[in-house]
């Protein structure tokens, strides 16, 4: 049978070498590896690793098409329904999306659909071969999109297409969200969201970098003032939260939102080329397991770190980060200090932090999450030396946009309440989606959101009359 | 719809003291007294704050005072009128409290002399009686006093020397003012972080409610890092969204000044990489210590 046929592995820099650069750990496949890995795709009638996937992006197909050494076509085959498939084929958590329903993992081990995707859609960028879609001719209406992350990026090329003038503001100096601000170049090169852009303002849309929406501009002007005819908001979940536990504010405890974007954003990893510091730790401390606790750590390691550790308050089995990055950090050396916690962080006569107090865990009765809720253990404090502490426990909805948005409804937790089927909000011709709807989710998930957006902003536009413009 | 950040004035008002006039409509029509924005020189620069400390509506400035203290703020000093920005967001921050409280107190010190500005002017726009106090090193340091003056009820300067006004620094004008009598309902400072302690100190004793503009470190200045953190009553708090405006007499100072000395060694590394970044080997070795050679 073909798909017995072992998974391809994808060839990558040695953990060693690695673990003390920046530059991208996978290689991505070779034209031959490519061809051989979709060869054990059955190419089924009822393909299941489709429903995994959570923008349907047409699975067989597209590895037809690469079966048929016909890459271009198979990368705009998944354009259809994903927009960034350099990215999703790179950062989405294929082990429990599309490729955890393959058939052909319940045998043997499932197709490796996220190192195609990457292969075609690299190969697209790579021979220039992208194509730059013809926009429809001109509707007349506006639309504003707040926030420049897979969210807003998708909403504003899906209304590009359709003939929409779409401007996007972005707070920041780059546009990207935490494409380019918090996932580092050693798993989603810069260049790659810079090129995904950069096609996006070709076909016409326009980017306002350092717009601070809410202080620069409410979206009441916007749609009142500015001639806007519709705004989508995209902000993320930008606000780091901490565990509020003494020594939080000593120096050299960050939080990962600022590690990240110190060195991803600020490129403080070529300091002092690039004018932005960031602290060196030898012993480097992160709280958390997830995606993001995961791209602090192998950054701290890359940054110099002797010891890179992980502290989790829950087990193994549930580490939050995907598969690939948790069996990238072990093979480059992180340790893992699970079932524990940190109480209070120690400094020393500088202010800098030198240890943590830590308490042991063990797993108690299932949560509402269904994840079994980790219970301290008493009397079990011991102390962990650290130099450096990366707080990494999560993100909440970040108030700044609010501030001028009193008339959109939010959740207990502060995210946007949303219509599902339009993501339209409380506020009429005020749509949302991604991190600030859901609260951190993932990049694929933000994405489908803006897909869905869009068509619903396009319908509602096009059943309305073409409004008197004073701008 | 191009933002394109340029510099239309700027000059050395006082020794070390740059005055920057910037054309941006988006952030002039919306800037408050007491907000700042963040600016970079150029693309490898940092993201540094900077105060609001004037704008114009009709022309689409606005006025940011910039002192020199380390690689940052000498990148910006080394751009020219006609150059651009490579950044500028804004405005950014709450806006200072500003409403009737009747005798008013202002402090300024460093580029607070520049920063009070807006606020002395929307106090007396607001009907208080306003009263400011700038203080420099020495006269010749004094800036901005012409436009403080013209929006106050009074004026004090001091500086360190004594060369002119009281010899001394904001607090002790202050305490002399309180000594001979005079009641403040409200007082806000803005300066170094030093200054800002001590003059919280001062009015401390007679419960004045005091703002300070805290200059913790920043760097997105929109809540997203968490970087510029400080305690205020035992809380923590964003000096960029909560801020900058925050309870003198609730602020943790010595947490403050250790957050604000995290990167002295690498601010020292960038400025003595600095001089070499900015020219080729071939300028480097053009100039002689003697200022020959070019
Ligand atoms: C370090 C890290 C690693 C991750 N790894 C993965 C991974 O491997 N796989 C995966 O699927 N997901 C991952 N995620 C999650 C994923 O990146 C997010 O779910 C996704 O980026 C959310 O997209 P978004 O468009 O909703 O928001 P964001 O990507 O957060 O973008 C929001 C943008 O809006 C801007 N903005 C905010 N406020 C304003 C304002 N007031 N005005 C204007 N602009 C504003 C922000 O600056 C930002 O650029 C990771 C997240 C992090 C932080
Ligand atoms: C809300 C606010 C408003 C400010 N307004 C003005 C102003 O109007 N004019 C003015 O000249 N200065 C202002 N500052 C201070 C100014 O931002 C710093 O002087 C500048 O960042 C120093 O950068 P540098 O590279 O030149 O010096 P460095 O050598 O890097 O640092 C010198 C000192 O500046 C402080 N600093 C360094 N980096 C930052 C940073 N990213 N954010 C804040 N502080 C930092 C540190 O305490 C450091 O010890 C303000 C600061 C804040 C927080
Ligand atoms: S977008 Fe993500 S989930 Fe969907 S097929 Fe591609 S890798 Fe799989
Ligand atoms: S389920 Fe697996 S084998 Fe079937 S089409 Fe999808 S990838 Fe191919
Ligand atoms: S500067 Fe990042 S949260 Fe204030």
């Amino acid at each position: 049978m073909i798909g017995s046929s072992p998974r391809t592995k994808m060839p990558e820099q040695p953990p060693e070498i690695r673990a003390r650069n920046f530059k991208e750990v996978p290689f991505g496949l070779s034209e031959e590896l490519a061809l051989s890995e979709a060869s054990r795709c059955l190419n089924c009638k009822n393909p299941l690793c489709v429903q995994g996937c959570p923008v349907g992006v047409k699975i067989p197909e597209f590895i037809k098409l690469i079966k048929e050494e016909q890459f271009a076509a198979a990368a705009r085959k998944i354009k259809e329904t994903n927009a960034l498939p350099a990215v999703c084929g790179r950062v989405c958590p294929q082990e429990v999306q599309c490729e955890a329903k393959c058939i052909l993992g319940i045998k043997h081990e499932p197709v490796a659909i996220g190192y195609l995707e990457r292969f075609c859609a690299d190969y697209e960028r790579e021979m220039e071969l992208t194509e730059i879609p013809e926009p429809a001719p001109p509707t007349g209406k506006r639309v504003a999109v707040i926030g420049s992350g897979p969210s807003g990026l998708t909403v504003a090329g899906d209304l590009v297409k359709l003939g929409h003038e779409v401007v996007i503001f972005e707070a920041l100096h780059k546009p990207g969200g935490v494409l380019t601000y918090g996932i580092p170049e050693f798993r989603l090169p810069k260049k790659i969201v810079q090129a995904e852009v950069d096609n996006l303002i070709k076909q016409g849309a326009d980017l306002q970098v350092d717009s601070v929406m809410g202080k620069m501009r409410s979206v009441d002007e916007l749609m009142n003032e500015d001639g806007f005819d519709a705004v989508y908001i995209g902000v993320g979940a930008g606000l780091p939260r901490f565990m509020n536990i003494p020594g939080e504010n000593l120096n050299n405890i960050y939080s990962a939102n600022e590690y990240l974007t110190r060195v991803n954003l600020m490129k403080a990893y070529l300091f002092p080329i690039y004018a932005t510091p960031v602290e060196k730790g030898k012993k480097v401390a992160v709280i958390g397991g997830g995606n993001v606790a995961m791209d602090s750590v192998r950054t701290a390691l890359r940054l110099g770190a002797e010891k890179a550790m992980i502290v989790y308050r829950r087990a193994k089995e549930q580490l939050p980060g995907r598969k690939e990055e948790v069996h990238h950090a072990e093979q480059e050396g992180v340790e893992f200090h699970l079932l524990h916690n940190p109480i209070r962080y120690i400094g020393d006569e500088n202010g800098c932090v030198k240890a943590m107090e830590c308490i042991k865990m063990e797993l108690g009765e299932p949560d509402s999450s269904g994840r079994r809720r980790p219970i301290p253990i008493e009397g079990s404090e011991f102390m962990l030396e650290c130099d450096m502490v990366i707080v990494s426990i999560g993100t909440g909805a970040n108030p700044v946009i609010f501030s001028t948005l009193p008339d959109v409804n939010r959740n207990k937790w502060g995210y946007i309440e949303v219509n599902e089927e339009t993501m339209e909000t409380s506020k009429p011709f005020v749509y949302a989606g991604g991190d600030i709807v859901t609260g951190s989710a993932t990049v694929i998930q933000a994405m489908g959101a803006g897909r869905i957006a869009a068509n619903a902003i396009h319908k509602k536009l096009s059943e309305q009359p073409k409004k008197k413009k004073d701008k | 719809m191009v933002r394109e950040y340029r510099i239309i004035e700027k000059s050395e008002i006082v020794p070390n003291v740059h005055k920057f006039v910037i054309r941006d409509h988006s952030i002039a029509r919306k800037a408050q007294a007491g907000q700042f924005v963040l600016v970079m020189a150029n693309e490898k620069g940092e993201r540094i704050p900077l105060t609001l400390s004037d704008w114009d509506l009709k022309e689409g400035t606005i006025t940011l005072y910039v002192l020199e203290l380390g690689v940052s703020t000498m990148e910006l000093i080394d751009l020219c009128e006609g150059d651009s920005l490579f950044s500028l967001a804004g405005p950014l921050g709450h806006e200072a409290e500003v409403k009737k409280f009747g005798r008013v107190l202002l402090g300024g010190g460093c580029f607070g002399v520049g920063g009070i500005y807006p606020i002395a002017k929307a106090m007396k726009e607001e009907g208080n009686h306003v009263t400011a106090i700038i203080e420099a090193r020495s006269n010749y340091l004094i800036y901005n006093q012409e436009e403080i003056g013209s929006v106050v009820d009074e004026l004090y300067i001091t500086t360190s020397d004594g060369s002119m006004g009281l010899k001394g620094h904001v607090q002790d004008q202050l305490a002399e003012l309180i000594k001979n009598g005079k009641r403040y309902d409200r007082a806000y400072f803005m300066g170094c972080t030093f200054m800002l302690m001590k003059c919280s100190e001062a009015t401390r004793p007679q419960k004045i409610p005091t703002g300070v503009a805290l200059n913790a470190i920043m760097l997105d200045g929109t809540g997203m890092c968490g970087c510029c953190r400080v305690s205020v009553g035992g809380e923590t708090k964003f000096a960029c969204v909560d801020g900058p405006e925050l309870d003198g007499h609730a602020v943790d100072w010595d947490e403050l000044f250790i957050r604000k000395h995290i990167y002295r060694e690498e601010e020292a590394v960038s400025y003595q990489s600095h001089a070499c970044r900015s020219m080729t080997g071939y300028e480097r070795d053009r100039k002689t210590p003697e200022g020959g050679g070019a």
